[in-house]
């Protein structure tokens, strides 16, 4: 295949990668490696360095959007991203240590998981009155704008919060993905953060994660720029348009087709791994 | 002095959402330019990613990719716009330093200078 013919099939997968994500919120980060690695015949390597080129992109993207309208907690935000980064430094020097069979079985997992969680509808947290002496030392509670006027709200176990959010960060690292899903499991289940708040919080924080372990990943020389532009440029028009379309579209169905694709996913990448085809 | 006195989160709420969007515009237009060279000058040679070698040393290093875009090297460019990209998080770190510094909020700058100093040492290495 010649670098064109290449260039245009990866940068249309990716648009499509990132029209899904934006449209079903899940993200285009956590079908891109198994898109590269299985389709397109790349080094599992290669293809997580470009993937988190692109999480920064889309992330950085929709987070300029977002913190406008005022639902973006930066405190909690910021206090969150220590644990993160610490953690994305962490995978990232895993990543390197750990043999690319042992990464796709690891990469499938999460994939699962991804498929689990989107496929089933959350329990809504219940309202917490009365603010956690942690949370309010660390300036954590916030308010958001509702039509119905300004709503406030008290963060709750921040430890846990702060725990998980190191594994997130983590994740992030070794496998070159936003880790969106296990941030909004930290935020909105343990640290009883609203979901708004909580989503657009964890896009806040993806790009910084993101860009702690690419660091890394360019120093080791794992971000081709040949493979890192279509894929780049491909999911930021991609989840753009799907920014675009969301009000309008019903994406409860598309959501449940997405996680399907995400499960097949899983499994083809532990498949691949247990027999050493990657 | 007016400014600075009243400064408030949602100040700095604004300021950072059009620093990620420059951001990112940026990055995209340079990685852009570099693809338009790229196809170019390559677009007929093959394409082979299924095994691992890991990039020239020059394309790893702030200081080599520099030196690939003044000689204009294609893949040299579009690594420039990667660079950008990867910055675009950590500059708006450290607006958020100088934000919370203007709202006297020293546990904060405290926290954000953590952020920092954990993307300098990945992006520059020890």
């Amino acid at each position: 295949m010649s670098v064109l013919v290449f260039t245009l099939l990866v940068a249309a997968g990716s648009l499509v990668a990132g029209f899904l994500g934006a449209l079903t919120g899940l993200g285009g980060g956590v079908v891109l490696v198994p898109l590269l690695a299985i389709l397109f015949k790349v080094d599992i390597r290669y293809a997580i360095g470009a993937s988190l080129v692109a999480v920064i992109a889309t992330s950085s993207g929709a987070a300029a959007a977002y913190v406008k309208e005022g639902f973006t907690n930066i405190r909690v935000g910021m206090f969150l991203e220590i644990a993160t980064t610490l953690g994305a430094l962490c995978g990232a020097f895993l990543a390197t240590r750990i043999p690319a069979p042992a990464l796709a079985i690891v990469f499938g997992l999460v994939l699962l998981y991804s498929a689990y969680l989107s496929s089933r509808t959350r329990p809504l947290p219940p309202a917490n009155e009365e603010p956690d002496p942690l949370a309010t030392r660390l300036k954590l509670n916030g308010s958001f704008p509702t039509p119905n006027g300004v709503r406030h709200y008290f963060v709750r176990r921040v430890p846990a919060g702060f725990g998980l959010m190191f594994g997130a960060g983590t994740l992030s690292g070794l496998l070159g993905i936003g880790s969106g899903a296990v941030k909004v499991l930290a935020m909105d289940q343990a640290m009883r953060i609203p979901f708004k708040v909580s989503t657009t919080t964890s896009n806040f924080m993806i790009g910084v994660t993101a860009a702690a372990s690419a660091g890394v990943y360019l120093r080791r020389g794992y971000i081709d720029p040949g493979l890192a532009m279509p894929v780049m440029l491909g999911v930021l028009a991609g989840s753009l348009l799907g920014t675009r379309v969301l009000v309008k579209a019903q994406t409860r169905s598309l959501r449940l087709v997405f996680a399907v694709v995400i499960a097949i996913l899983g499994v083809e990448m532990i498949y691949k791994g247990l027999s050493g085809k990657i | 002095m007016t400014i600075w006195a009243k400064w408030t989160d949602q100040k700095t709420e604004e300021i950072i959402g059009n620093l990620l969007r420059a951001g990112v515009l940026l990055a995209a237009m340079v990685v852009s330019a570099g693809a338009i060279l790229y196809l170019v000058r390559h677009g007929e040679a093959p394409a082979d990613y299924r095994i691992f070698r890991g990039e020239p040393t020059d394309l790893r290093h702030v200081r080599g990719i520099l030196k690939n875009t003044r000689e204009g090297h294609a893949r040299g460019i579009i690594q420039l716009g990667v660079l950008l990209l990867i910055a675009t998080p950590v500059v708006r770190v450290a607006f958020s330093v100088f934000a919370f510094a203007l709202e006297k909020d020293r546990m904060y700058v405290i926290f954000t200078l953590i952020v920092l100093s954990v993307l300098m040492y990945s992006l520059l290495g020890a």
